[in-house]
């Protein structure tokens, strides 16, 4: 048989898209021809697939040889066709028997000596199969354990091309590359963790700082977002390390779809490829909007998605530049990113929850004006860096004071972050059985229809808020965060009657208001 | 006047030698047609001087100028002028001549500064606004310099006592500085009062223009009242040259420990006047309030009147804590000894009430107004 066809597929953004890679073996001039819409590193393929062929001990006589890589007017990129191409060819030379490759899934990098390399990608190349009913797949044996997190698929893990024909030919997985039992997700300690170790600080560490403790349990419990300002050296970025030690579980669906992200950007343990801990992305302020938000002529997720369903955490907030800024609020309104280019849009996930950090002036210090030694100009400059649409987007606004002596030095531990996990936990169970049935997650992604469905006030809440709005000037917005902020302080009451007591609350940190921004 | 406006624009010759030079050759246009033999000779100008008046001379356009600065509605009152103010040419140092958009102060009527840092605390500003205030409303003119901090404020208490208030600029009468104080600057005008300047229109604002207009502000004064002042405030300079003008200073005593009244309290100890009340001053010039007072407004005393505005107990506790220095929530809770959630509700409840205000996230003042 001259002609042969074997499955793949390629990444478009986080969506897998089958490619049909078919190989036409003839007499004629020997040449190797390779069509269908290649970037260069898949043109390269043709030297590699050759040389590894003749490597791995396999017969490959001067043919002509056309390869067709379907469908035409998808743009194929990366190394991951090699595998597939080789075995097309080797199902042409009959080295294969015809069918064998039916079903079946090929994905892979090769090296000259006939190795398979990883891939980055699997994920969700595999759910893809899965979807459309594949039954197996053929990966490189060091994303194989990434691939198994697909329960029902049957996953050969290989390392040589060798390997990859035995098992097209007979059937039989290779050696050490038999299925594995399914890594069970609640394995204690089994998932990765795709933050730090050093990451993360416990909260019995921190000193005092009641106000932060309690603004950060809150937009733990709902998903808010936070800002905290204050002197330098008062524990702001303290306090979001260890914000990433009470953030509440993953579940499996979560779960894989924090896992497809990073396993794109080929960041997947090997051993551990399930992330089962939720990010915690901090950017530093030199970050670019690429960076960010994603992007590069072939769009790839940036930290926004990398913080998908866990913290993205942005220190010294000023100092980004503006236009960075400015981009994240489509991702905090929507969550989700969304890229276009000219021939394409790109949409990615990203439901973070945003933890800024800032100090009030250039200095640290004001409102001290004892201490502090900038003009008002100069304040006015610094927090103008910031916009007020970007601000109206935050739900919780704390100050974070300098501990006072006497809590530095106070033996007696604070709670510890088990303890307000367990609490945190709890909320989300609310809120979790709640939006059962909705695509909500949580407090924070209401929107404001929903409002008056999960959210109602009653008679005196309802003065409250009309005054509130009047005296605090609140932006439509503005007054939609503060009932969902008070909506999570009541869940973590345990009630479902939202009462004065949490709207207060939760106006309380409603962002600084215009005054002092304009001042 | 188009040749009095050339001279008063000439930079370079000050004031007085100006006058001089006017009174020598009886007109500013005979000063225009100087025969330079005859500027030569002029023992009181330097050579220096005598080259800025024949460069000057050089100079066309001015008659432009003057039209144009006519139509924009600003006045140019030299020193010779009728409506020249009497107090302010007794000073020394005079200024040549006077730039005003609107109207002067009334010599007629008590005139007091209301001056201060412009980086104050809210202590400061209230107080600022509520001295003016309350003077205002017995019809003194508050003059200042309608700069940030004390100065704008003076003048916005000025403009709620529904009086008349005056700026003193050390730019040109049409430019507005700082910027964002566009709004009070409409505000002083369509108010009755007035913008002055010594510096012809369109000038830019110079740093070294500010302390030489300090002695208009206290030259058109009979009072100058000191609101906050650190230790090397610019106040201070106001405050010597207001003592050389003699003109009467008080200061607003503030607590010890606030570097931002350093400078007040200091001015105290060598013997300036005690600012207590308003009440206590118009008392001293033997004048009345036109229009009734409202509840004991601007009264120093206010905090005397805390415990009657009907708050619950622990509600008072925290309304208590609260003073004109801004104090964050951490320091609350320490004092009152409360939860802290207990004591936010409360903030939230005595904000929404007007009974304080969040100045800057988590720290709050009493209200201002």
């Amino acid at each position: 048989m001259s002609f042969s066809t074997i499955l793949s597929a390629s990444l478009e953004g986080l969506r897998a898209e089958f490619v049909h890679v078919e190989a036409d073996l003839s007499n004629g001039l020997p040449v190797f021809h390779m069509v269908g819409y290649l970037a260069s590193e898949v043109r390269e393929a043709g030297e590699r697939v050759r040389t590894a062929i003749r490597n791995s001990g396999f017969e490959y006589p001067p043919k002509r040889t056309i390869i067709n890589l379907s469908p035409a007017t998808l743009r194929k990129r990366g190394a991951s066709f090699d595998l597939p191409i080789a075995a097309a060819i080797l199902a042409s030379l009959g080295q294969i028997p015809p069918g064998s490759a039916e079903n079946c899934l090929v994905i892979g990098e090769l090296s000259l000596s006939g190795g398979v390399k990883k891939v980055p990608g699997i994920l969700p190349i595999v759910m893809k199969a899965m979807e459309q009913g594949i039954q197996a797949c053929i990966v490189p044996g060091e994303n194989a354990p990434e691939a198994r997190l697909v329960s029902g698929m049957q996953v050969i893990g290989v390392k040589s091309l060798r390997q990859a024909a035995e098992y097209l030919r007979t059937g039989q997985a290779p050696e050490g590359a038999a299925q594995k039992e399914d890594e069970s997700f609640q394995k204690e300690g089994g998932g990765a963790d795709c933050s730090k170790e050093e990451d993360i600080l416990d909260f019995s560490e921190l000193c005092g700082q009641e106000n932060v403790r309690r603004a950060a349990e809150i937009a733990v419990s709902g998903g808010h977002n936070l800002l905290m300002i204050g002197p330098p050296g008062s524990g702001k970025s303290m306090t979001a390390k260890c914000i990433a030690g009470i953030l509440p579980p993953l579940d499996i669906r979560e779960s894989l779809e924090i896992t497809k992200i990073y396993s794109v950007l080929g960041l997947v343990d090997e051993e551990r490829p399930l992330i089962q801990k939720r990010p915690f992305r901090e950017v530093h302020h030199t970050a670019t909007r690429a960076a960010l938000l994603g992007g590069g002529t072939v769009p790839h997720p940036g930290e926004v998605s990398l913080a998908h369903g866990g913290v993205l955490f942005l220190d010294e907030l000023p100092e980004f530049r503006k236009s960075v800024l400015e981009v994240l609020r489509q991702p905090l309104e929507e969550r989700s990113v969304q890229i276009s280019r000219a021939y394409g849009n790109y949409r990615f996930p990203a439901d973070f929850m945003l933890v800024a950090a800032m100090n009030p002036c250039p200095c640290g210090c004001y409102p001290d004006l004892r201490k502090c030694t900038c003009t008002p100009a100069q304040i006015q400059a610094y927090l103008g860096r910031i916009s007020r649409p970007f601000l109206d987007r935050i739900d919780l606004c704390t100050e974070v004071s300098k501990a006072a002596y006497s809590e530095l030095t106070d033996k007696r531990k604070g709670e510890s972050s088990a303890q307000i996990r367990e609490r945190v936990c709890r909320a989300r169970e609310i809120q979790a059985k709640r939006y059962q049935g909705t695509d909500i997650t949580n407090n924070a992604a209401l929107k404001s229809s929903d409002l008056k469905t999960y959210c109602r006030l009653k008679d005196a809440e309802n003065r409250l808020m009309e005054k509130a709005f009047e005296v605090m000037d609140l932006t439509a917005r503005g007054f939609h965060r503060v009932i969902k902020t008070a909506r999570t302080i009541a869940d973590m009451d345990g009630q479902e009657e939202i009462s004065e007591r949490h709207l207060k609350e939760a106006l309380s940190y409603r962002m600084a208001d215009g005054r002092y921004w304009r001042k | 006047m188009e040749y009095e406006y050339w001279l008063a624009c000439i930079r370079g010759i000050g004031g007085q030698k100006k006058v001089r030079l006017r009174e020598c050759m009886k007109t500013a246009q005979a000063v225009y047609y100087i025969e330079e033999t005859r500027l030569r000779k002029l023992e009181f100008l330097n050579e220096q001087e005598q080259n800025k008046l024949i460069q000057a001379k050089r100079q066309k356009g001015f008659a432009d100028d003057y039209r144009r600065m006519c139509e924009k509605g600003i006045r140019f009152i030299p020193w010779f002028s009728k409506d020249y103010p009497e107090r302010l040419r007794e000073i020394p140092d005079c200024p040549y001549a006077l730039y005003v958009k609107g109207s002067l102060p009334d010599m007629g009527k008590k005139r007091v500064a209301v001056i201060g840092a412009r980086r104050c605390t809210p202590y400061g500003e209230k107080y600022a606004v509520d001295f003016a205030r309350a003077l205002a409303k017995c019809g003194v003119e508050v003059i200042s310099g309608m700069a940030r901090g004390v100065d704008g404020m003076g003048h916005r208490g000025a403009l709620m006592g529904g009086g008349k208030t005056f700026a003193v600029l050390g730019c040109g009468v049409d430019v507005c500085y700082p910027r964002e104080h566009i709004g009070l600057y409409v505000d002083i005008l369509e108010q009755g009062g007035g913008i002055l300047s010594e510096h012809p229109p369109g000038t830019a604002p110079f740093a070294q223009n500010f302390p030489a207009r300090n002695r208009i502000i206290s030259g058109l004064s009979d009072a100058v009242l000191v609101m906050e002042a650190g230790k090397k405030s610019g106040s201070l300079i106001t405050v010597d040259l207001a003592l050389e003008q003699g003109r009467d200073v008080y200061a607003l005593p503030g607590p010890v420990n606030s570097a931002m009244s350093e400078g007040c309290n200091r001015l105290i100890r060598q013997g300036a006047g005690v600012l207590l009340s308003p009440e206590e001053l118009l008392g001293e010039w033997e004048l009345r309030e036109e229009a009734p007072l409202e509840d004991g407004a601007g009264c120093a005393g206010k905090n005397g009147c805390k415990n009657e505005k009907m708050l619950e107990s622990a509600e008072k506790l925290v309304y208590s804590c609260v003073g004109l220095y801004p104090k964050d929530i951490d320091q609350i809770i320490r004092e009152t000894r409360l939860h802290g959630r207990e004591v936010l509700e409360h903030l939230v409840s005595l904000e929404l009430r007007g009974y304080i205000e969040e100045i800057s996230k988590n720290h709050y003042i009493l209200s201002r107004s």
